[in-house]
């Protein structure tokens, strides 16, 4: 396992980012660092800033305004970073798929590594993907 | 002039749940300005109802906001109830009181999200953590009700989509037994602690009148005195038969220690409102089966947790709405942070951007903005005022006002 890796997949740092959701995905996320699921005890932490990001959650239907922005931000991500599609709003749109302020579908902008399907997903759904993907990566993708 | 110094905030801050960008001019460590930047989240949910049908809207306003995800397909139901005449004509009866156990639930569960995150905000974590764990039980009950912790998926036009079972019954009120000393907890803890007193007390403060010039409602509006509750100035769903006993909870400081003091009292009151629903709760239907939507215009009005959400709908008597109007609470709720913000310290200003417990999802407009000098050029009326103008210049081309 290479050193970048292994730095990649221990304590995984996590940046959320909304960009045009309904909340609740955000809301579960953020359920996930309090008591009941505690994500924390495995090293996982919402951070403040992009720059010192593992892993990008990313919840919503991208508008045309975000998706501009939601590109600068994962520029600013250091590489590699792991992209976390959450939410079916995220996945394929959902129901605002036929809006005219809606753009493309995620993985067609940013190259993503997870897909957590759900409206919301459950909190203990997040924390199978993350550790999925972790199993995967250190085997070497 | 003095030199002002702009702070931005957001969009995408790690405070903040959603995207919305807060620019704050400062002077120094005063606040003199605020201005607040929309449109991170506009999904064009007006016009897409327009192109679904009056079932599948439900399931579509539900989206809006994923905290008051109960109120507007709530608000929605009602204003197609009104082309029928009326939630009280149609709705069975069993029917109406579910549909307020499950909104006061949410109530519950969205003011404890809220004080949650007021916690976290003044630096408090424990405040976080403690109201999130008991917010879990709120979510198991929604859980056991309806299926699913958000997104309920339990409006439909003319009833509810699913009962409560009646062995369900004395586990919801043993939650609620339990949930009440918590909620106590918070009251005290709140009201004892010199720090928190200190830190929410005289800070984003809305005076009663400033409070009816801003128009804002809600907890916000009645933690500064202004006594509005469209479950008691127009009531629906339980509230209509006059079976429950419940107060409206009145502030007069209008700080954020009051915005908090109105929600904690409130959560109380709530589950007062679900325990006596449970126990007057008649056995019959849950749903009308109604097939056709006659023409005409309809209002629903309900109190989400953020205060009053407006759905307007204009039908031609197929099976899509014309127009789908929706008004959100915090459209009214955060201009208001223009007067309680401004004045303040940048320490406050996150704090009282936070009181209202803004929600952008709910709130989002588009703007057309152009995209050489970034400049907001048109609402409706500018739009209608270049097109009169285009006419115009189209009119003075010509002589004698006619094509030759």
């Amino acid at each position: 396992m290479s050193l970048k890796i292994k730095a990649l997949t221990k304590s995984i740092w996590v940046f959320h980012v909304s960009v045009g959701s309904c909340n609740n995905c955000d809301i579960e996320i953020l359920d996930l660092f309090t008591p009941r699921f505690d994500v924390e005890r495995f090293g996982i932490q919402l951070i403040g800033s992009v720059r010192h990001a593992d892993a990008l959650l990313i919840t919503g239907a991208m508008n045309k305004k975000s998706v501009p922005r939601m590109k600068k931000i994962y520029e600013q991500a250091p590489k590699p970073c792991v992209v976390v599609a959450v939410g079916q709003c995220a996945l394929s749109r959902h129901m605002f798929s036929e809006s005219y302020n809606v753009c493309e579908p995620l993985d067609k902008i940013l190259p993503v590594d997870l897909y957590i399907p759900g409206c919301p997903p459950r909190p203990e759904a997040m924390i199978d993907g993350i550790v999925k993907l972790v199993t995967k990566i250190r085997k070497g993708k | 002039m003095s030199h002002k110094v702009i702070v931005p905030i957001g969009p995408y801050h790690p405070l903040q749940e959603e995207p919305e960008f807060f620019q704050l001019y400062v002077e120094g460590e005063k606040v003199v300005d605020i201005d607040i930047i929309i449109g991170y989240n506009h999904r064009g949910i007006e016009k897409l109802a327009e192109s679904k049908h009056y079932d599948q809207i439900a399931f579509l306003v539900e989206r809006i906001c994923g905290i008051c995800s109960s109120s507007h397909p709530y608000a929605y139901v009602l204003a197609v109830e009104d082309l029928f005449g009326g939630e009280a004509n149609i709705v069975p009866e069993r029917a109406l009181y579910i549909r307020t156990i499950i909104d006061e639930l949410q109530r519950i569960h969205s003011h404890l999200l809220w004080l949650g995150l007021v916690g976290h905000f003044i630096g408090y974590n424990t405040i976080w953590m403690w109201a999130w764990k008991y917010r879990e039980p709120v979510l198991d009950m929604f859980e056991m009700v309806t299926g699913n912790r958000n997104n309920y998926a339990m409006f439909k036009i003319g009833g509810v989509r699913r009962d409560i079972q009646d062995e369900d019954i004395p586990l919801l009120k043993k939650m609620l037994d339990e949930l009440t000393p918590s909620i106590k907890m918070f009251y005290g803890a709140i009201n004892d602690d010199p720090v928190i007193k200190a830190r929410l007390k005289e800070a984003g403060t809305l005076t009663k009148e400033q409070a009816i010039d801003w128009c804002v409602v809600g907890p916000t509006a009645r933690a500064s005195g202004v006594n509005i509750d469209i479950r008691r100035d127009e009531p629906y769903g339980a509230f209509l038969m006059n079976t429950i006993d419940w107060n409206v909870v009145l502030e007069k400081d209008g700080d954020v220690f009051a915005k908090t003091m109105v929600r904690i009292l409130e959560m109380e009151d709530s589950i007062n409102i679900i325990n006596q629903a449970l126990n007057k709760m008649p056995k019959g239907e849950i749903d009308a089966n109604v097939k056709d939507v006659p023409p005409g215009e309809g209002i629903g009005r309900v109190e989400a947790p953020r205060g009053e959400c407006i759905h307007y709908i204009k039908s031609d008597g197929t099976n899509r709405p014309v127009r789908h109007k929706i008004r959100a609470p915090s459209f009214m709720n955060v201009a208001s942070d223009k007067v309680a913000a401004v004045g303040g310290t940048i320490s406050d200003a996150t704090l009282t951007l936070a009181a209202v417990d803004p929600c952008y999802c709910c709130t989002e407009r588009v703007a057309v903005i152009n995209k050489t000098d970034n400049k907001k050029i048109m609402n409706g009326w500018d739009l209608v005022r270049l097109s009169q103008e285009k006419t115009n210049k189209i009119k003075e081309g010509w002589p004698n006002g006619r094509p030759e």
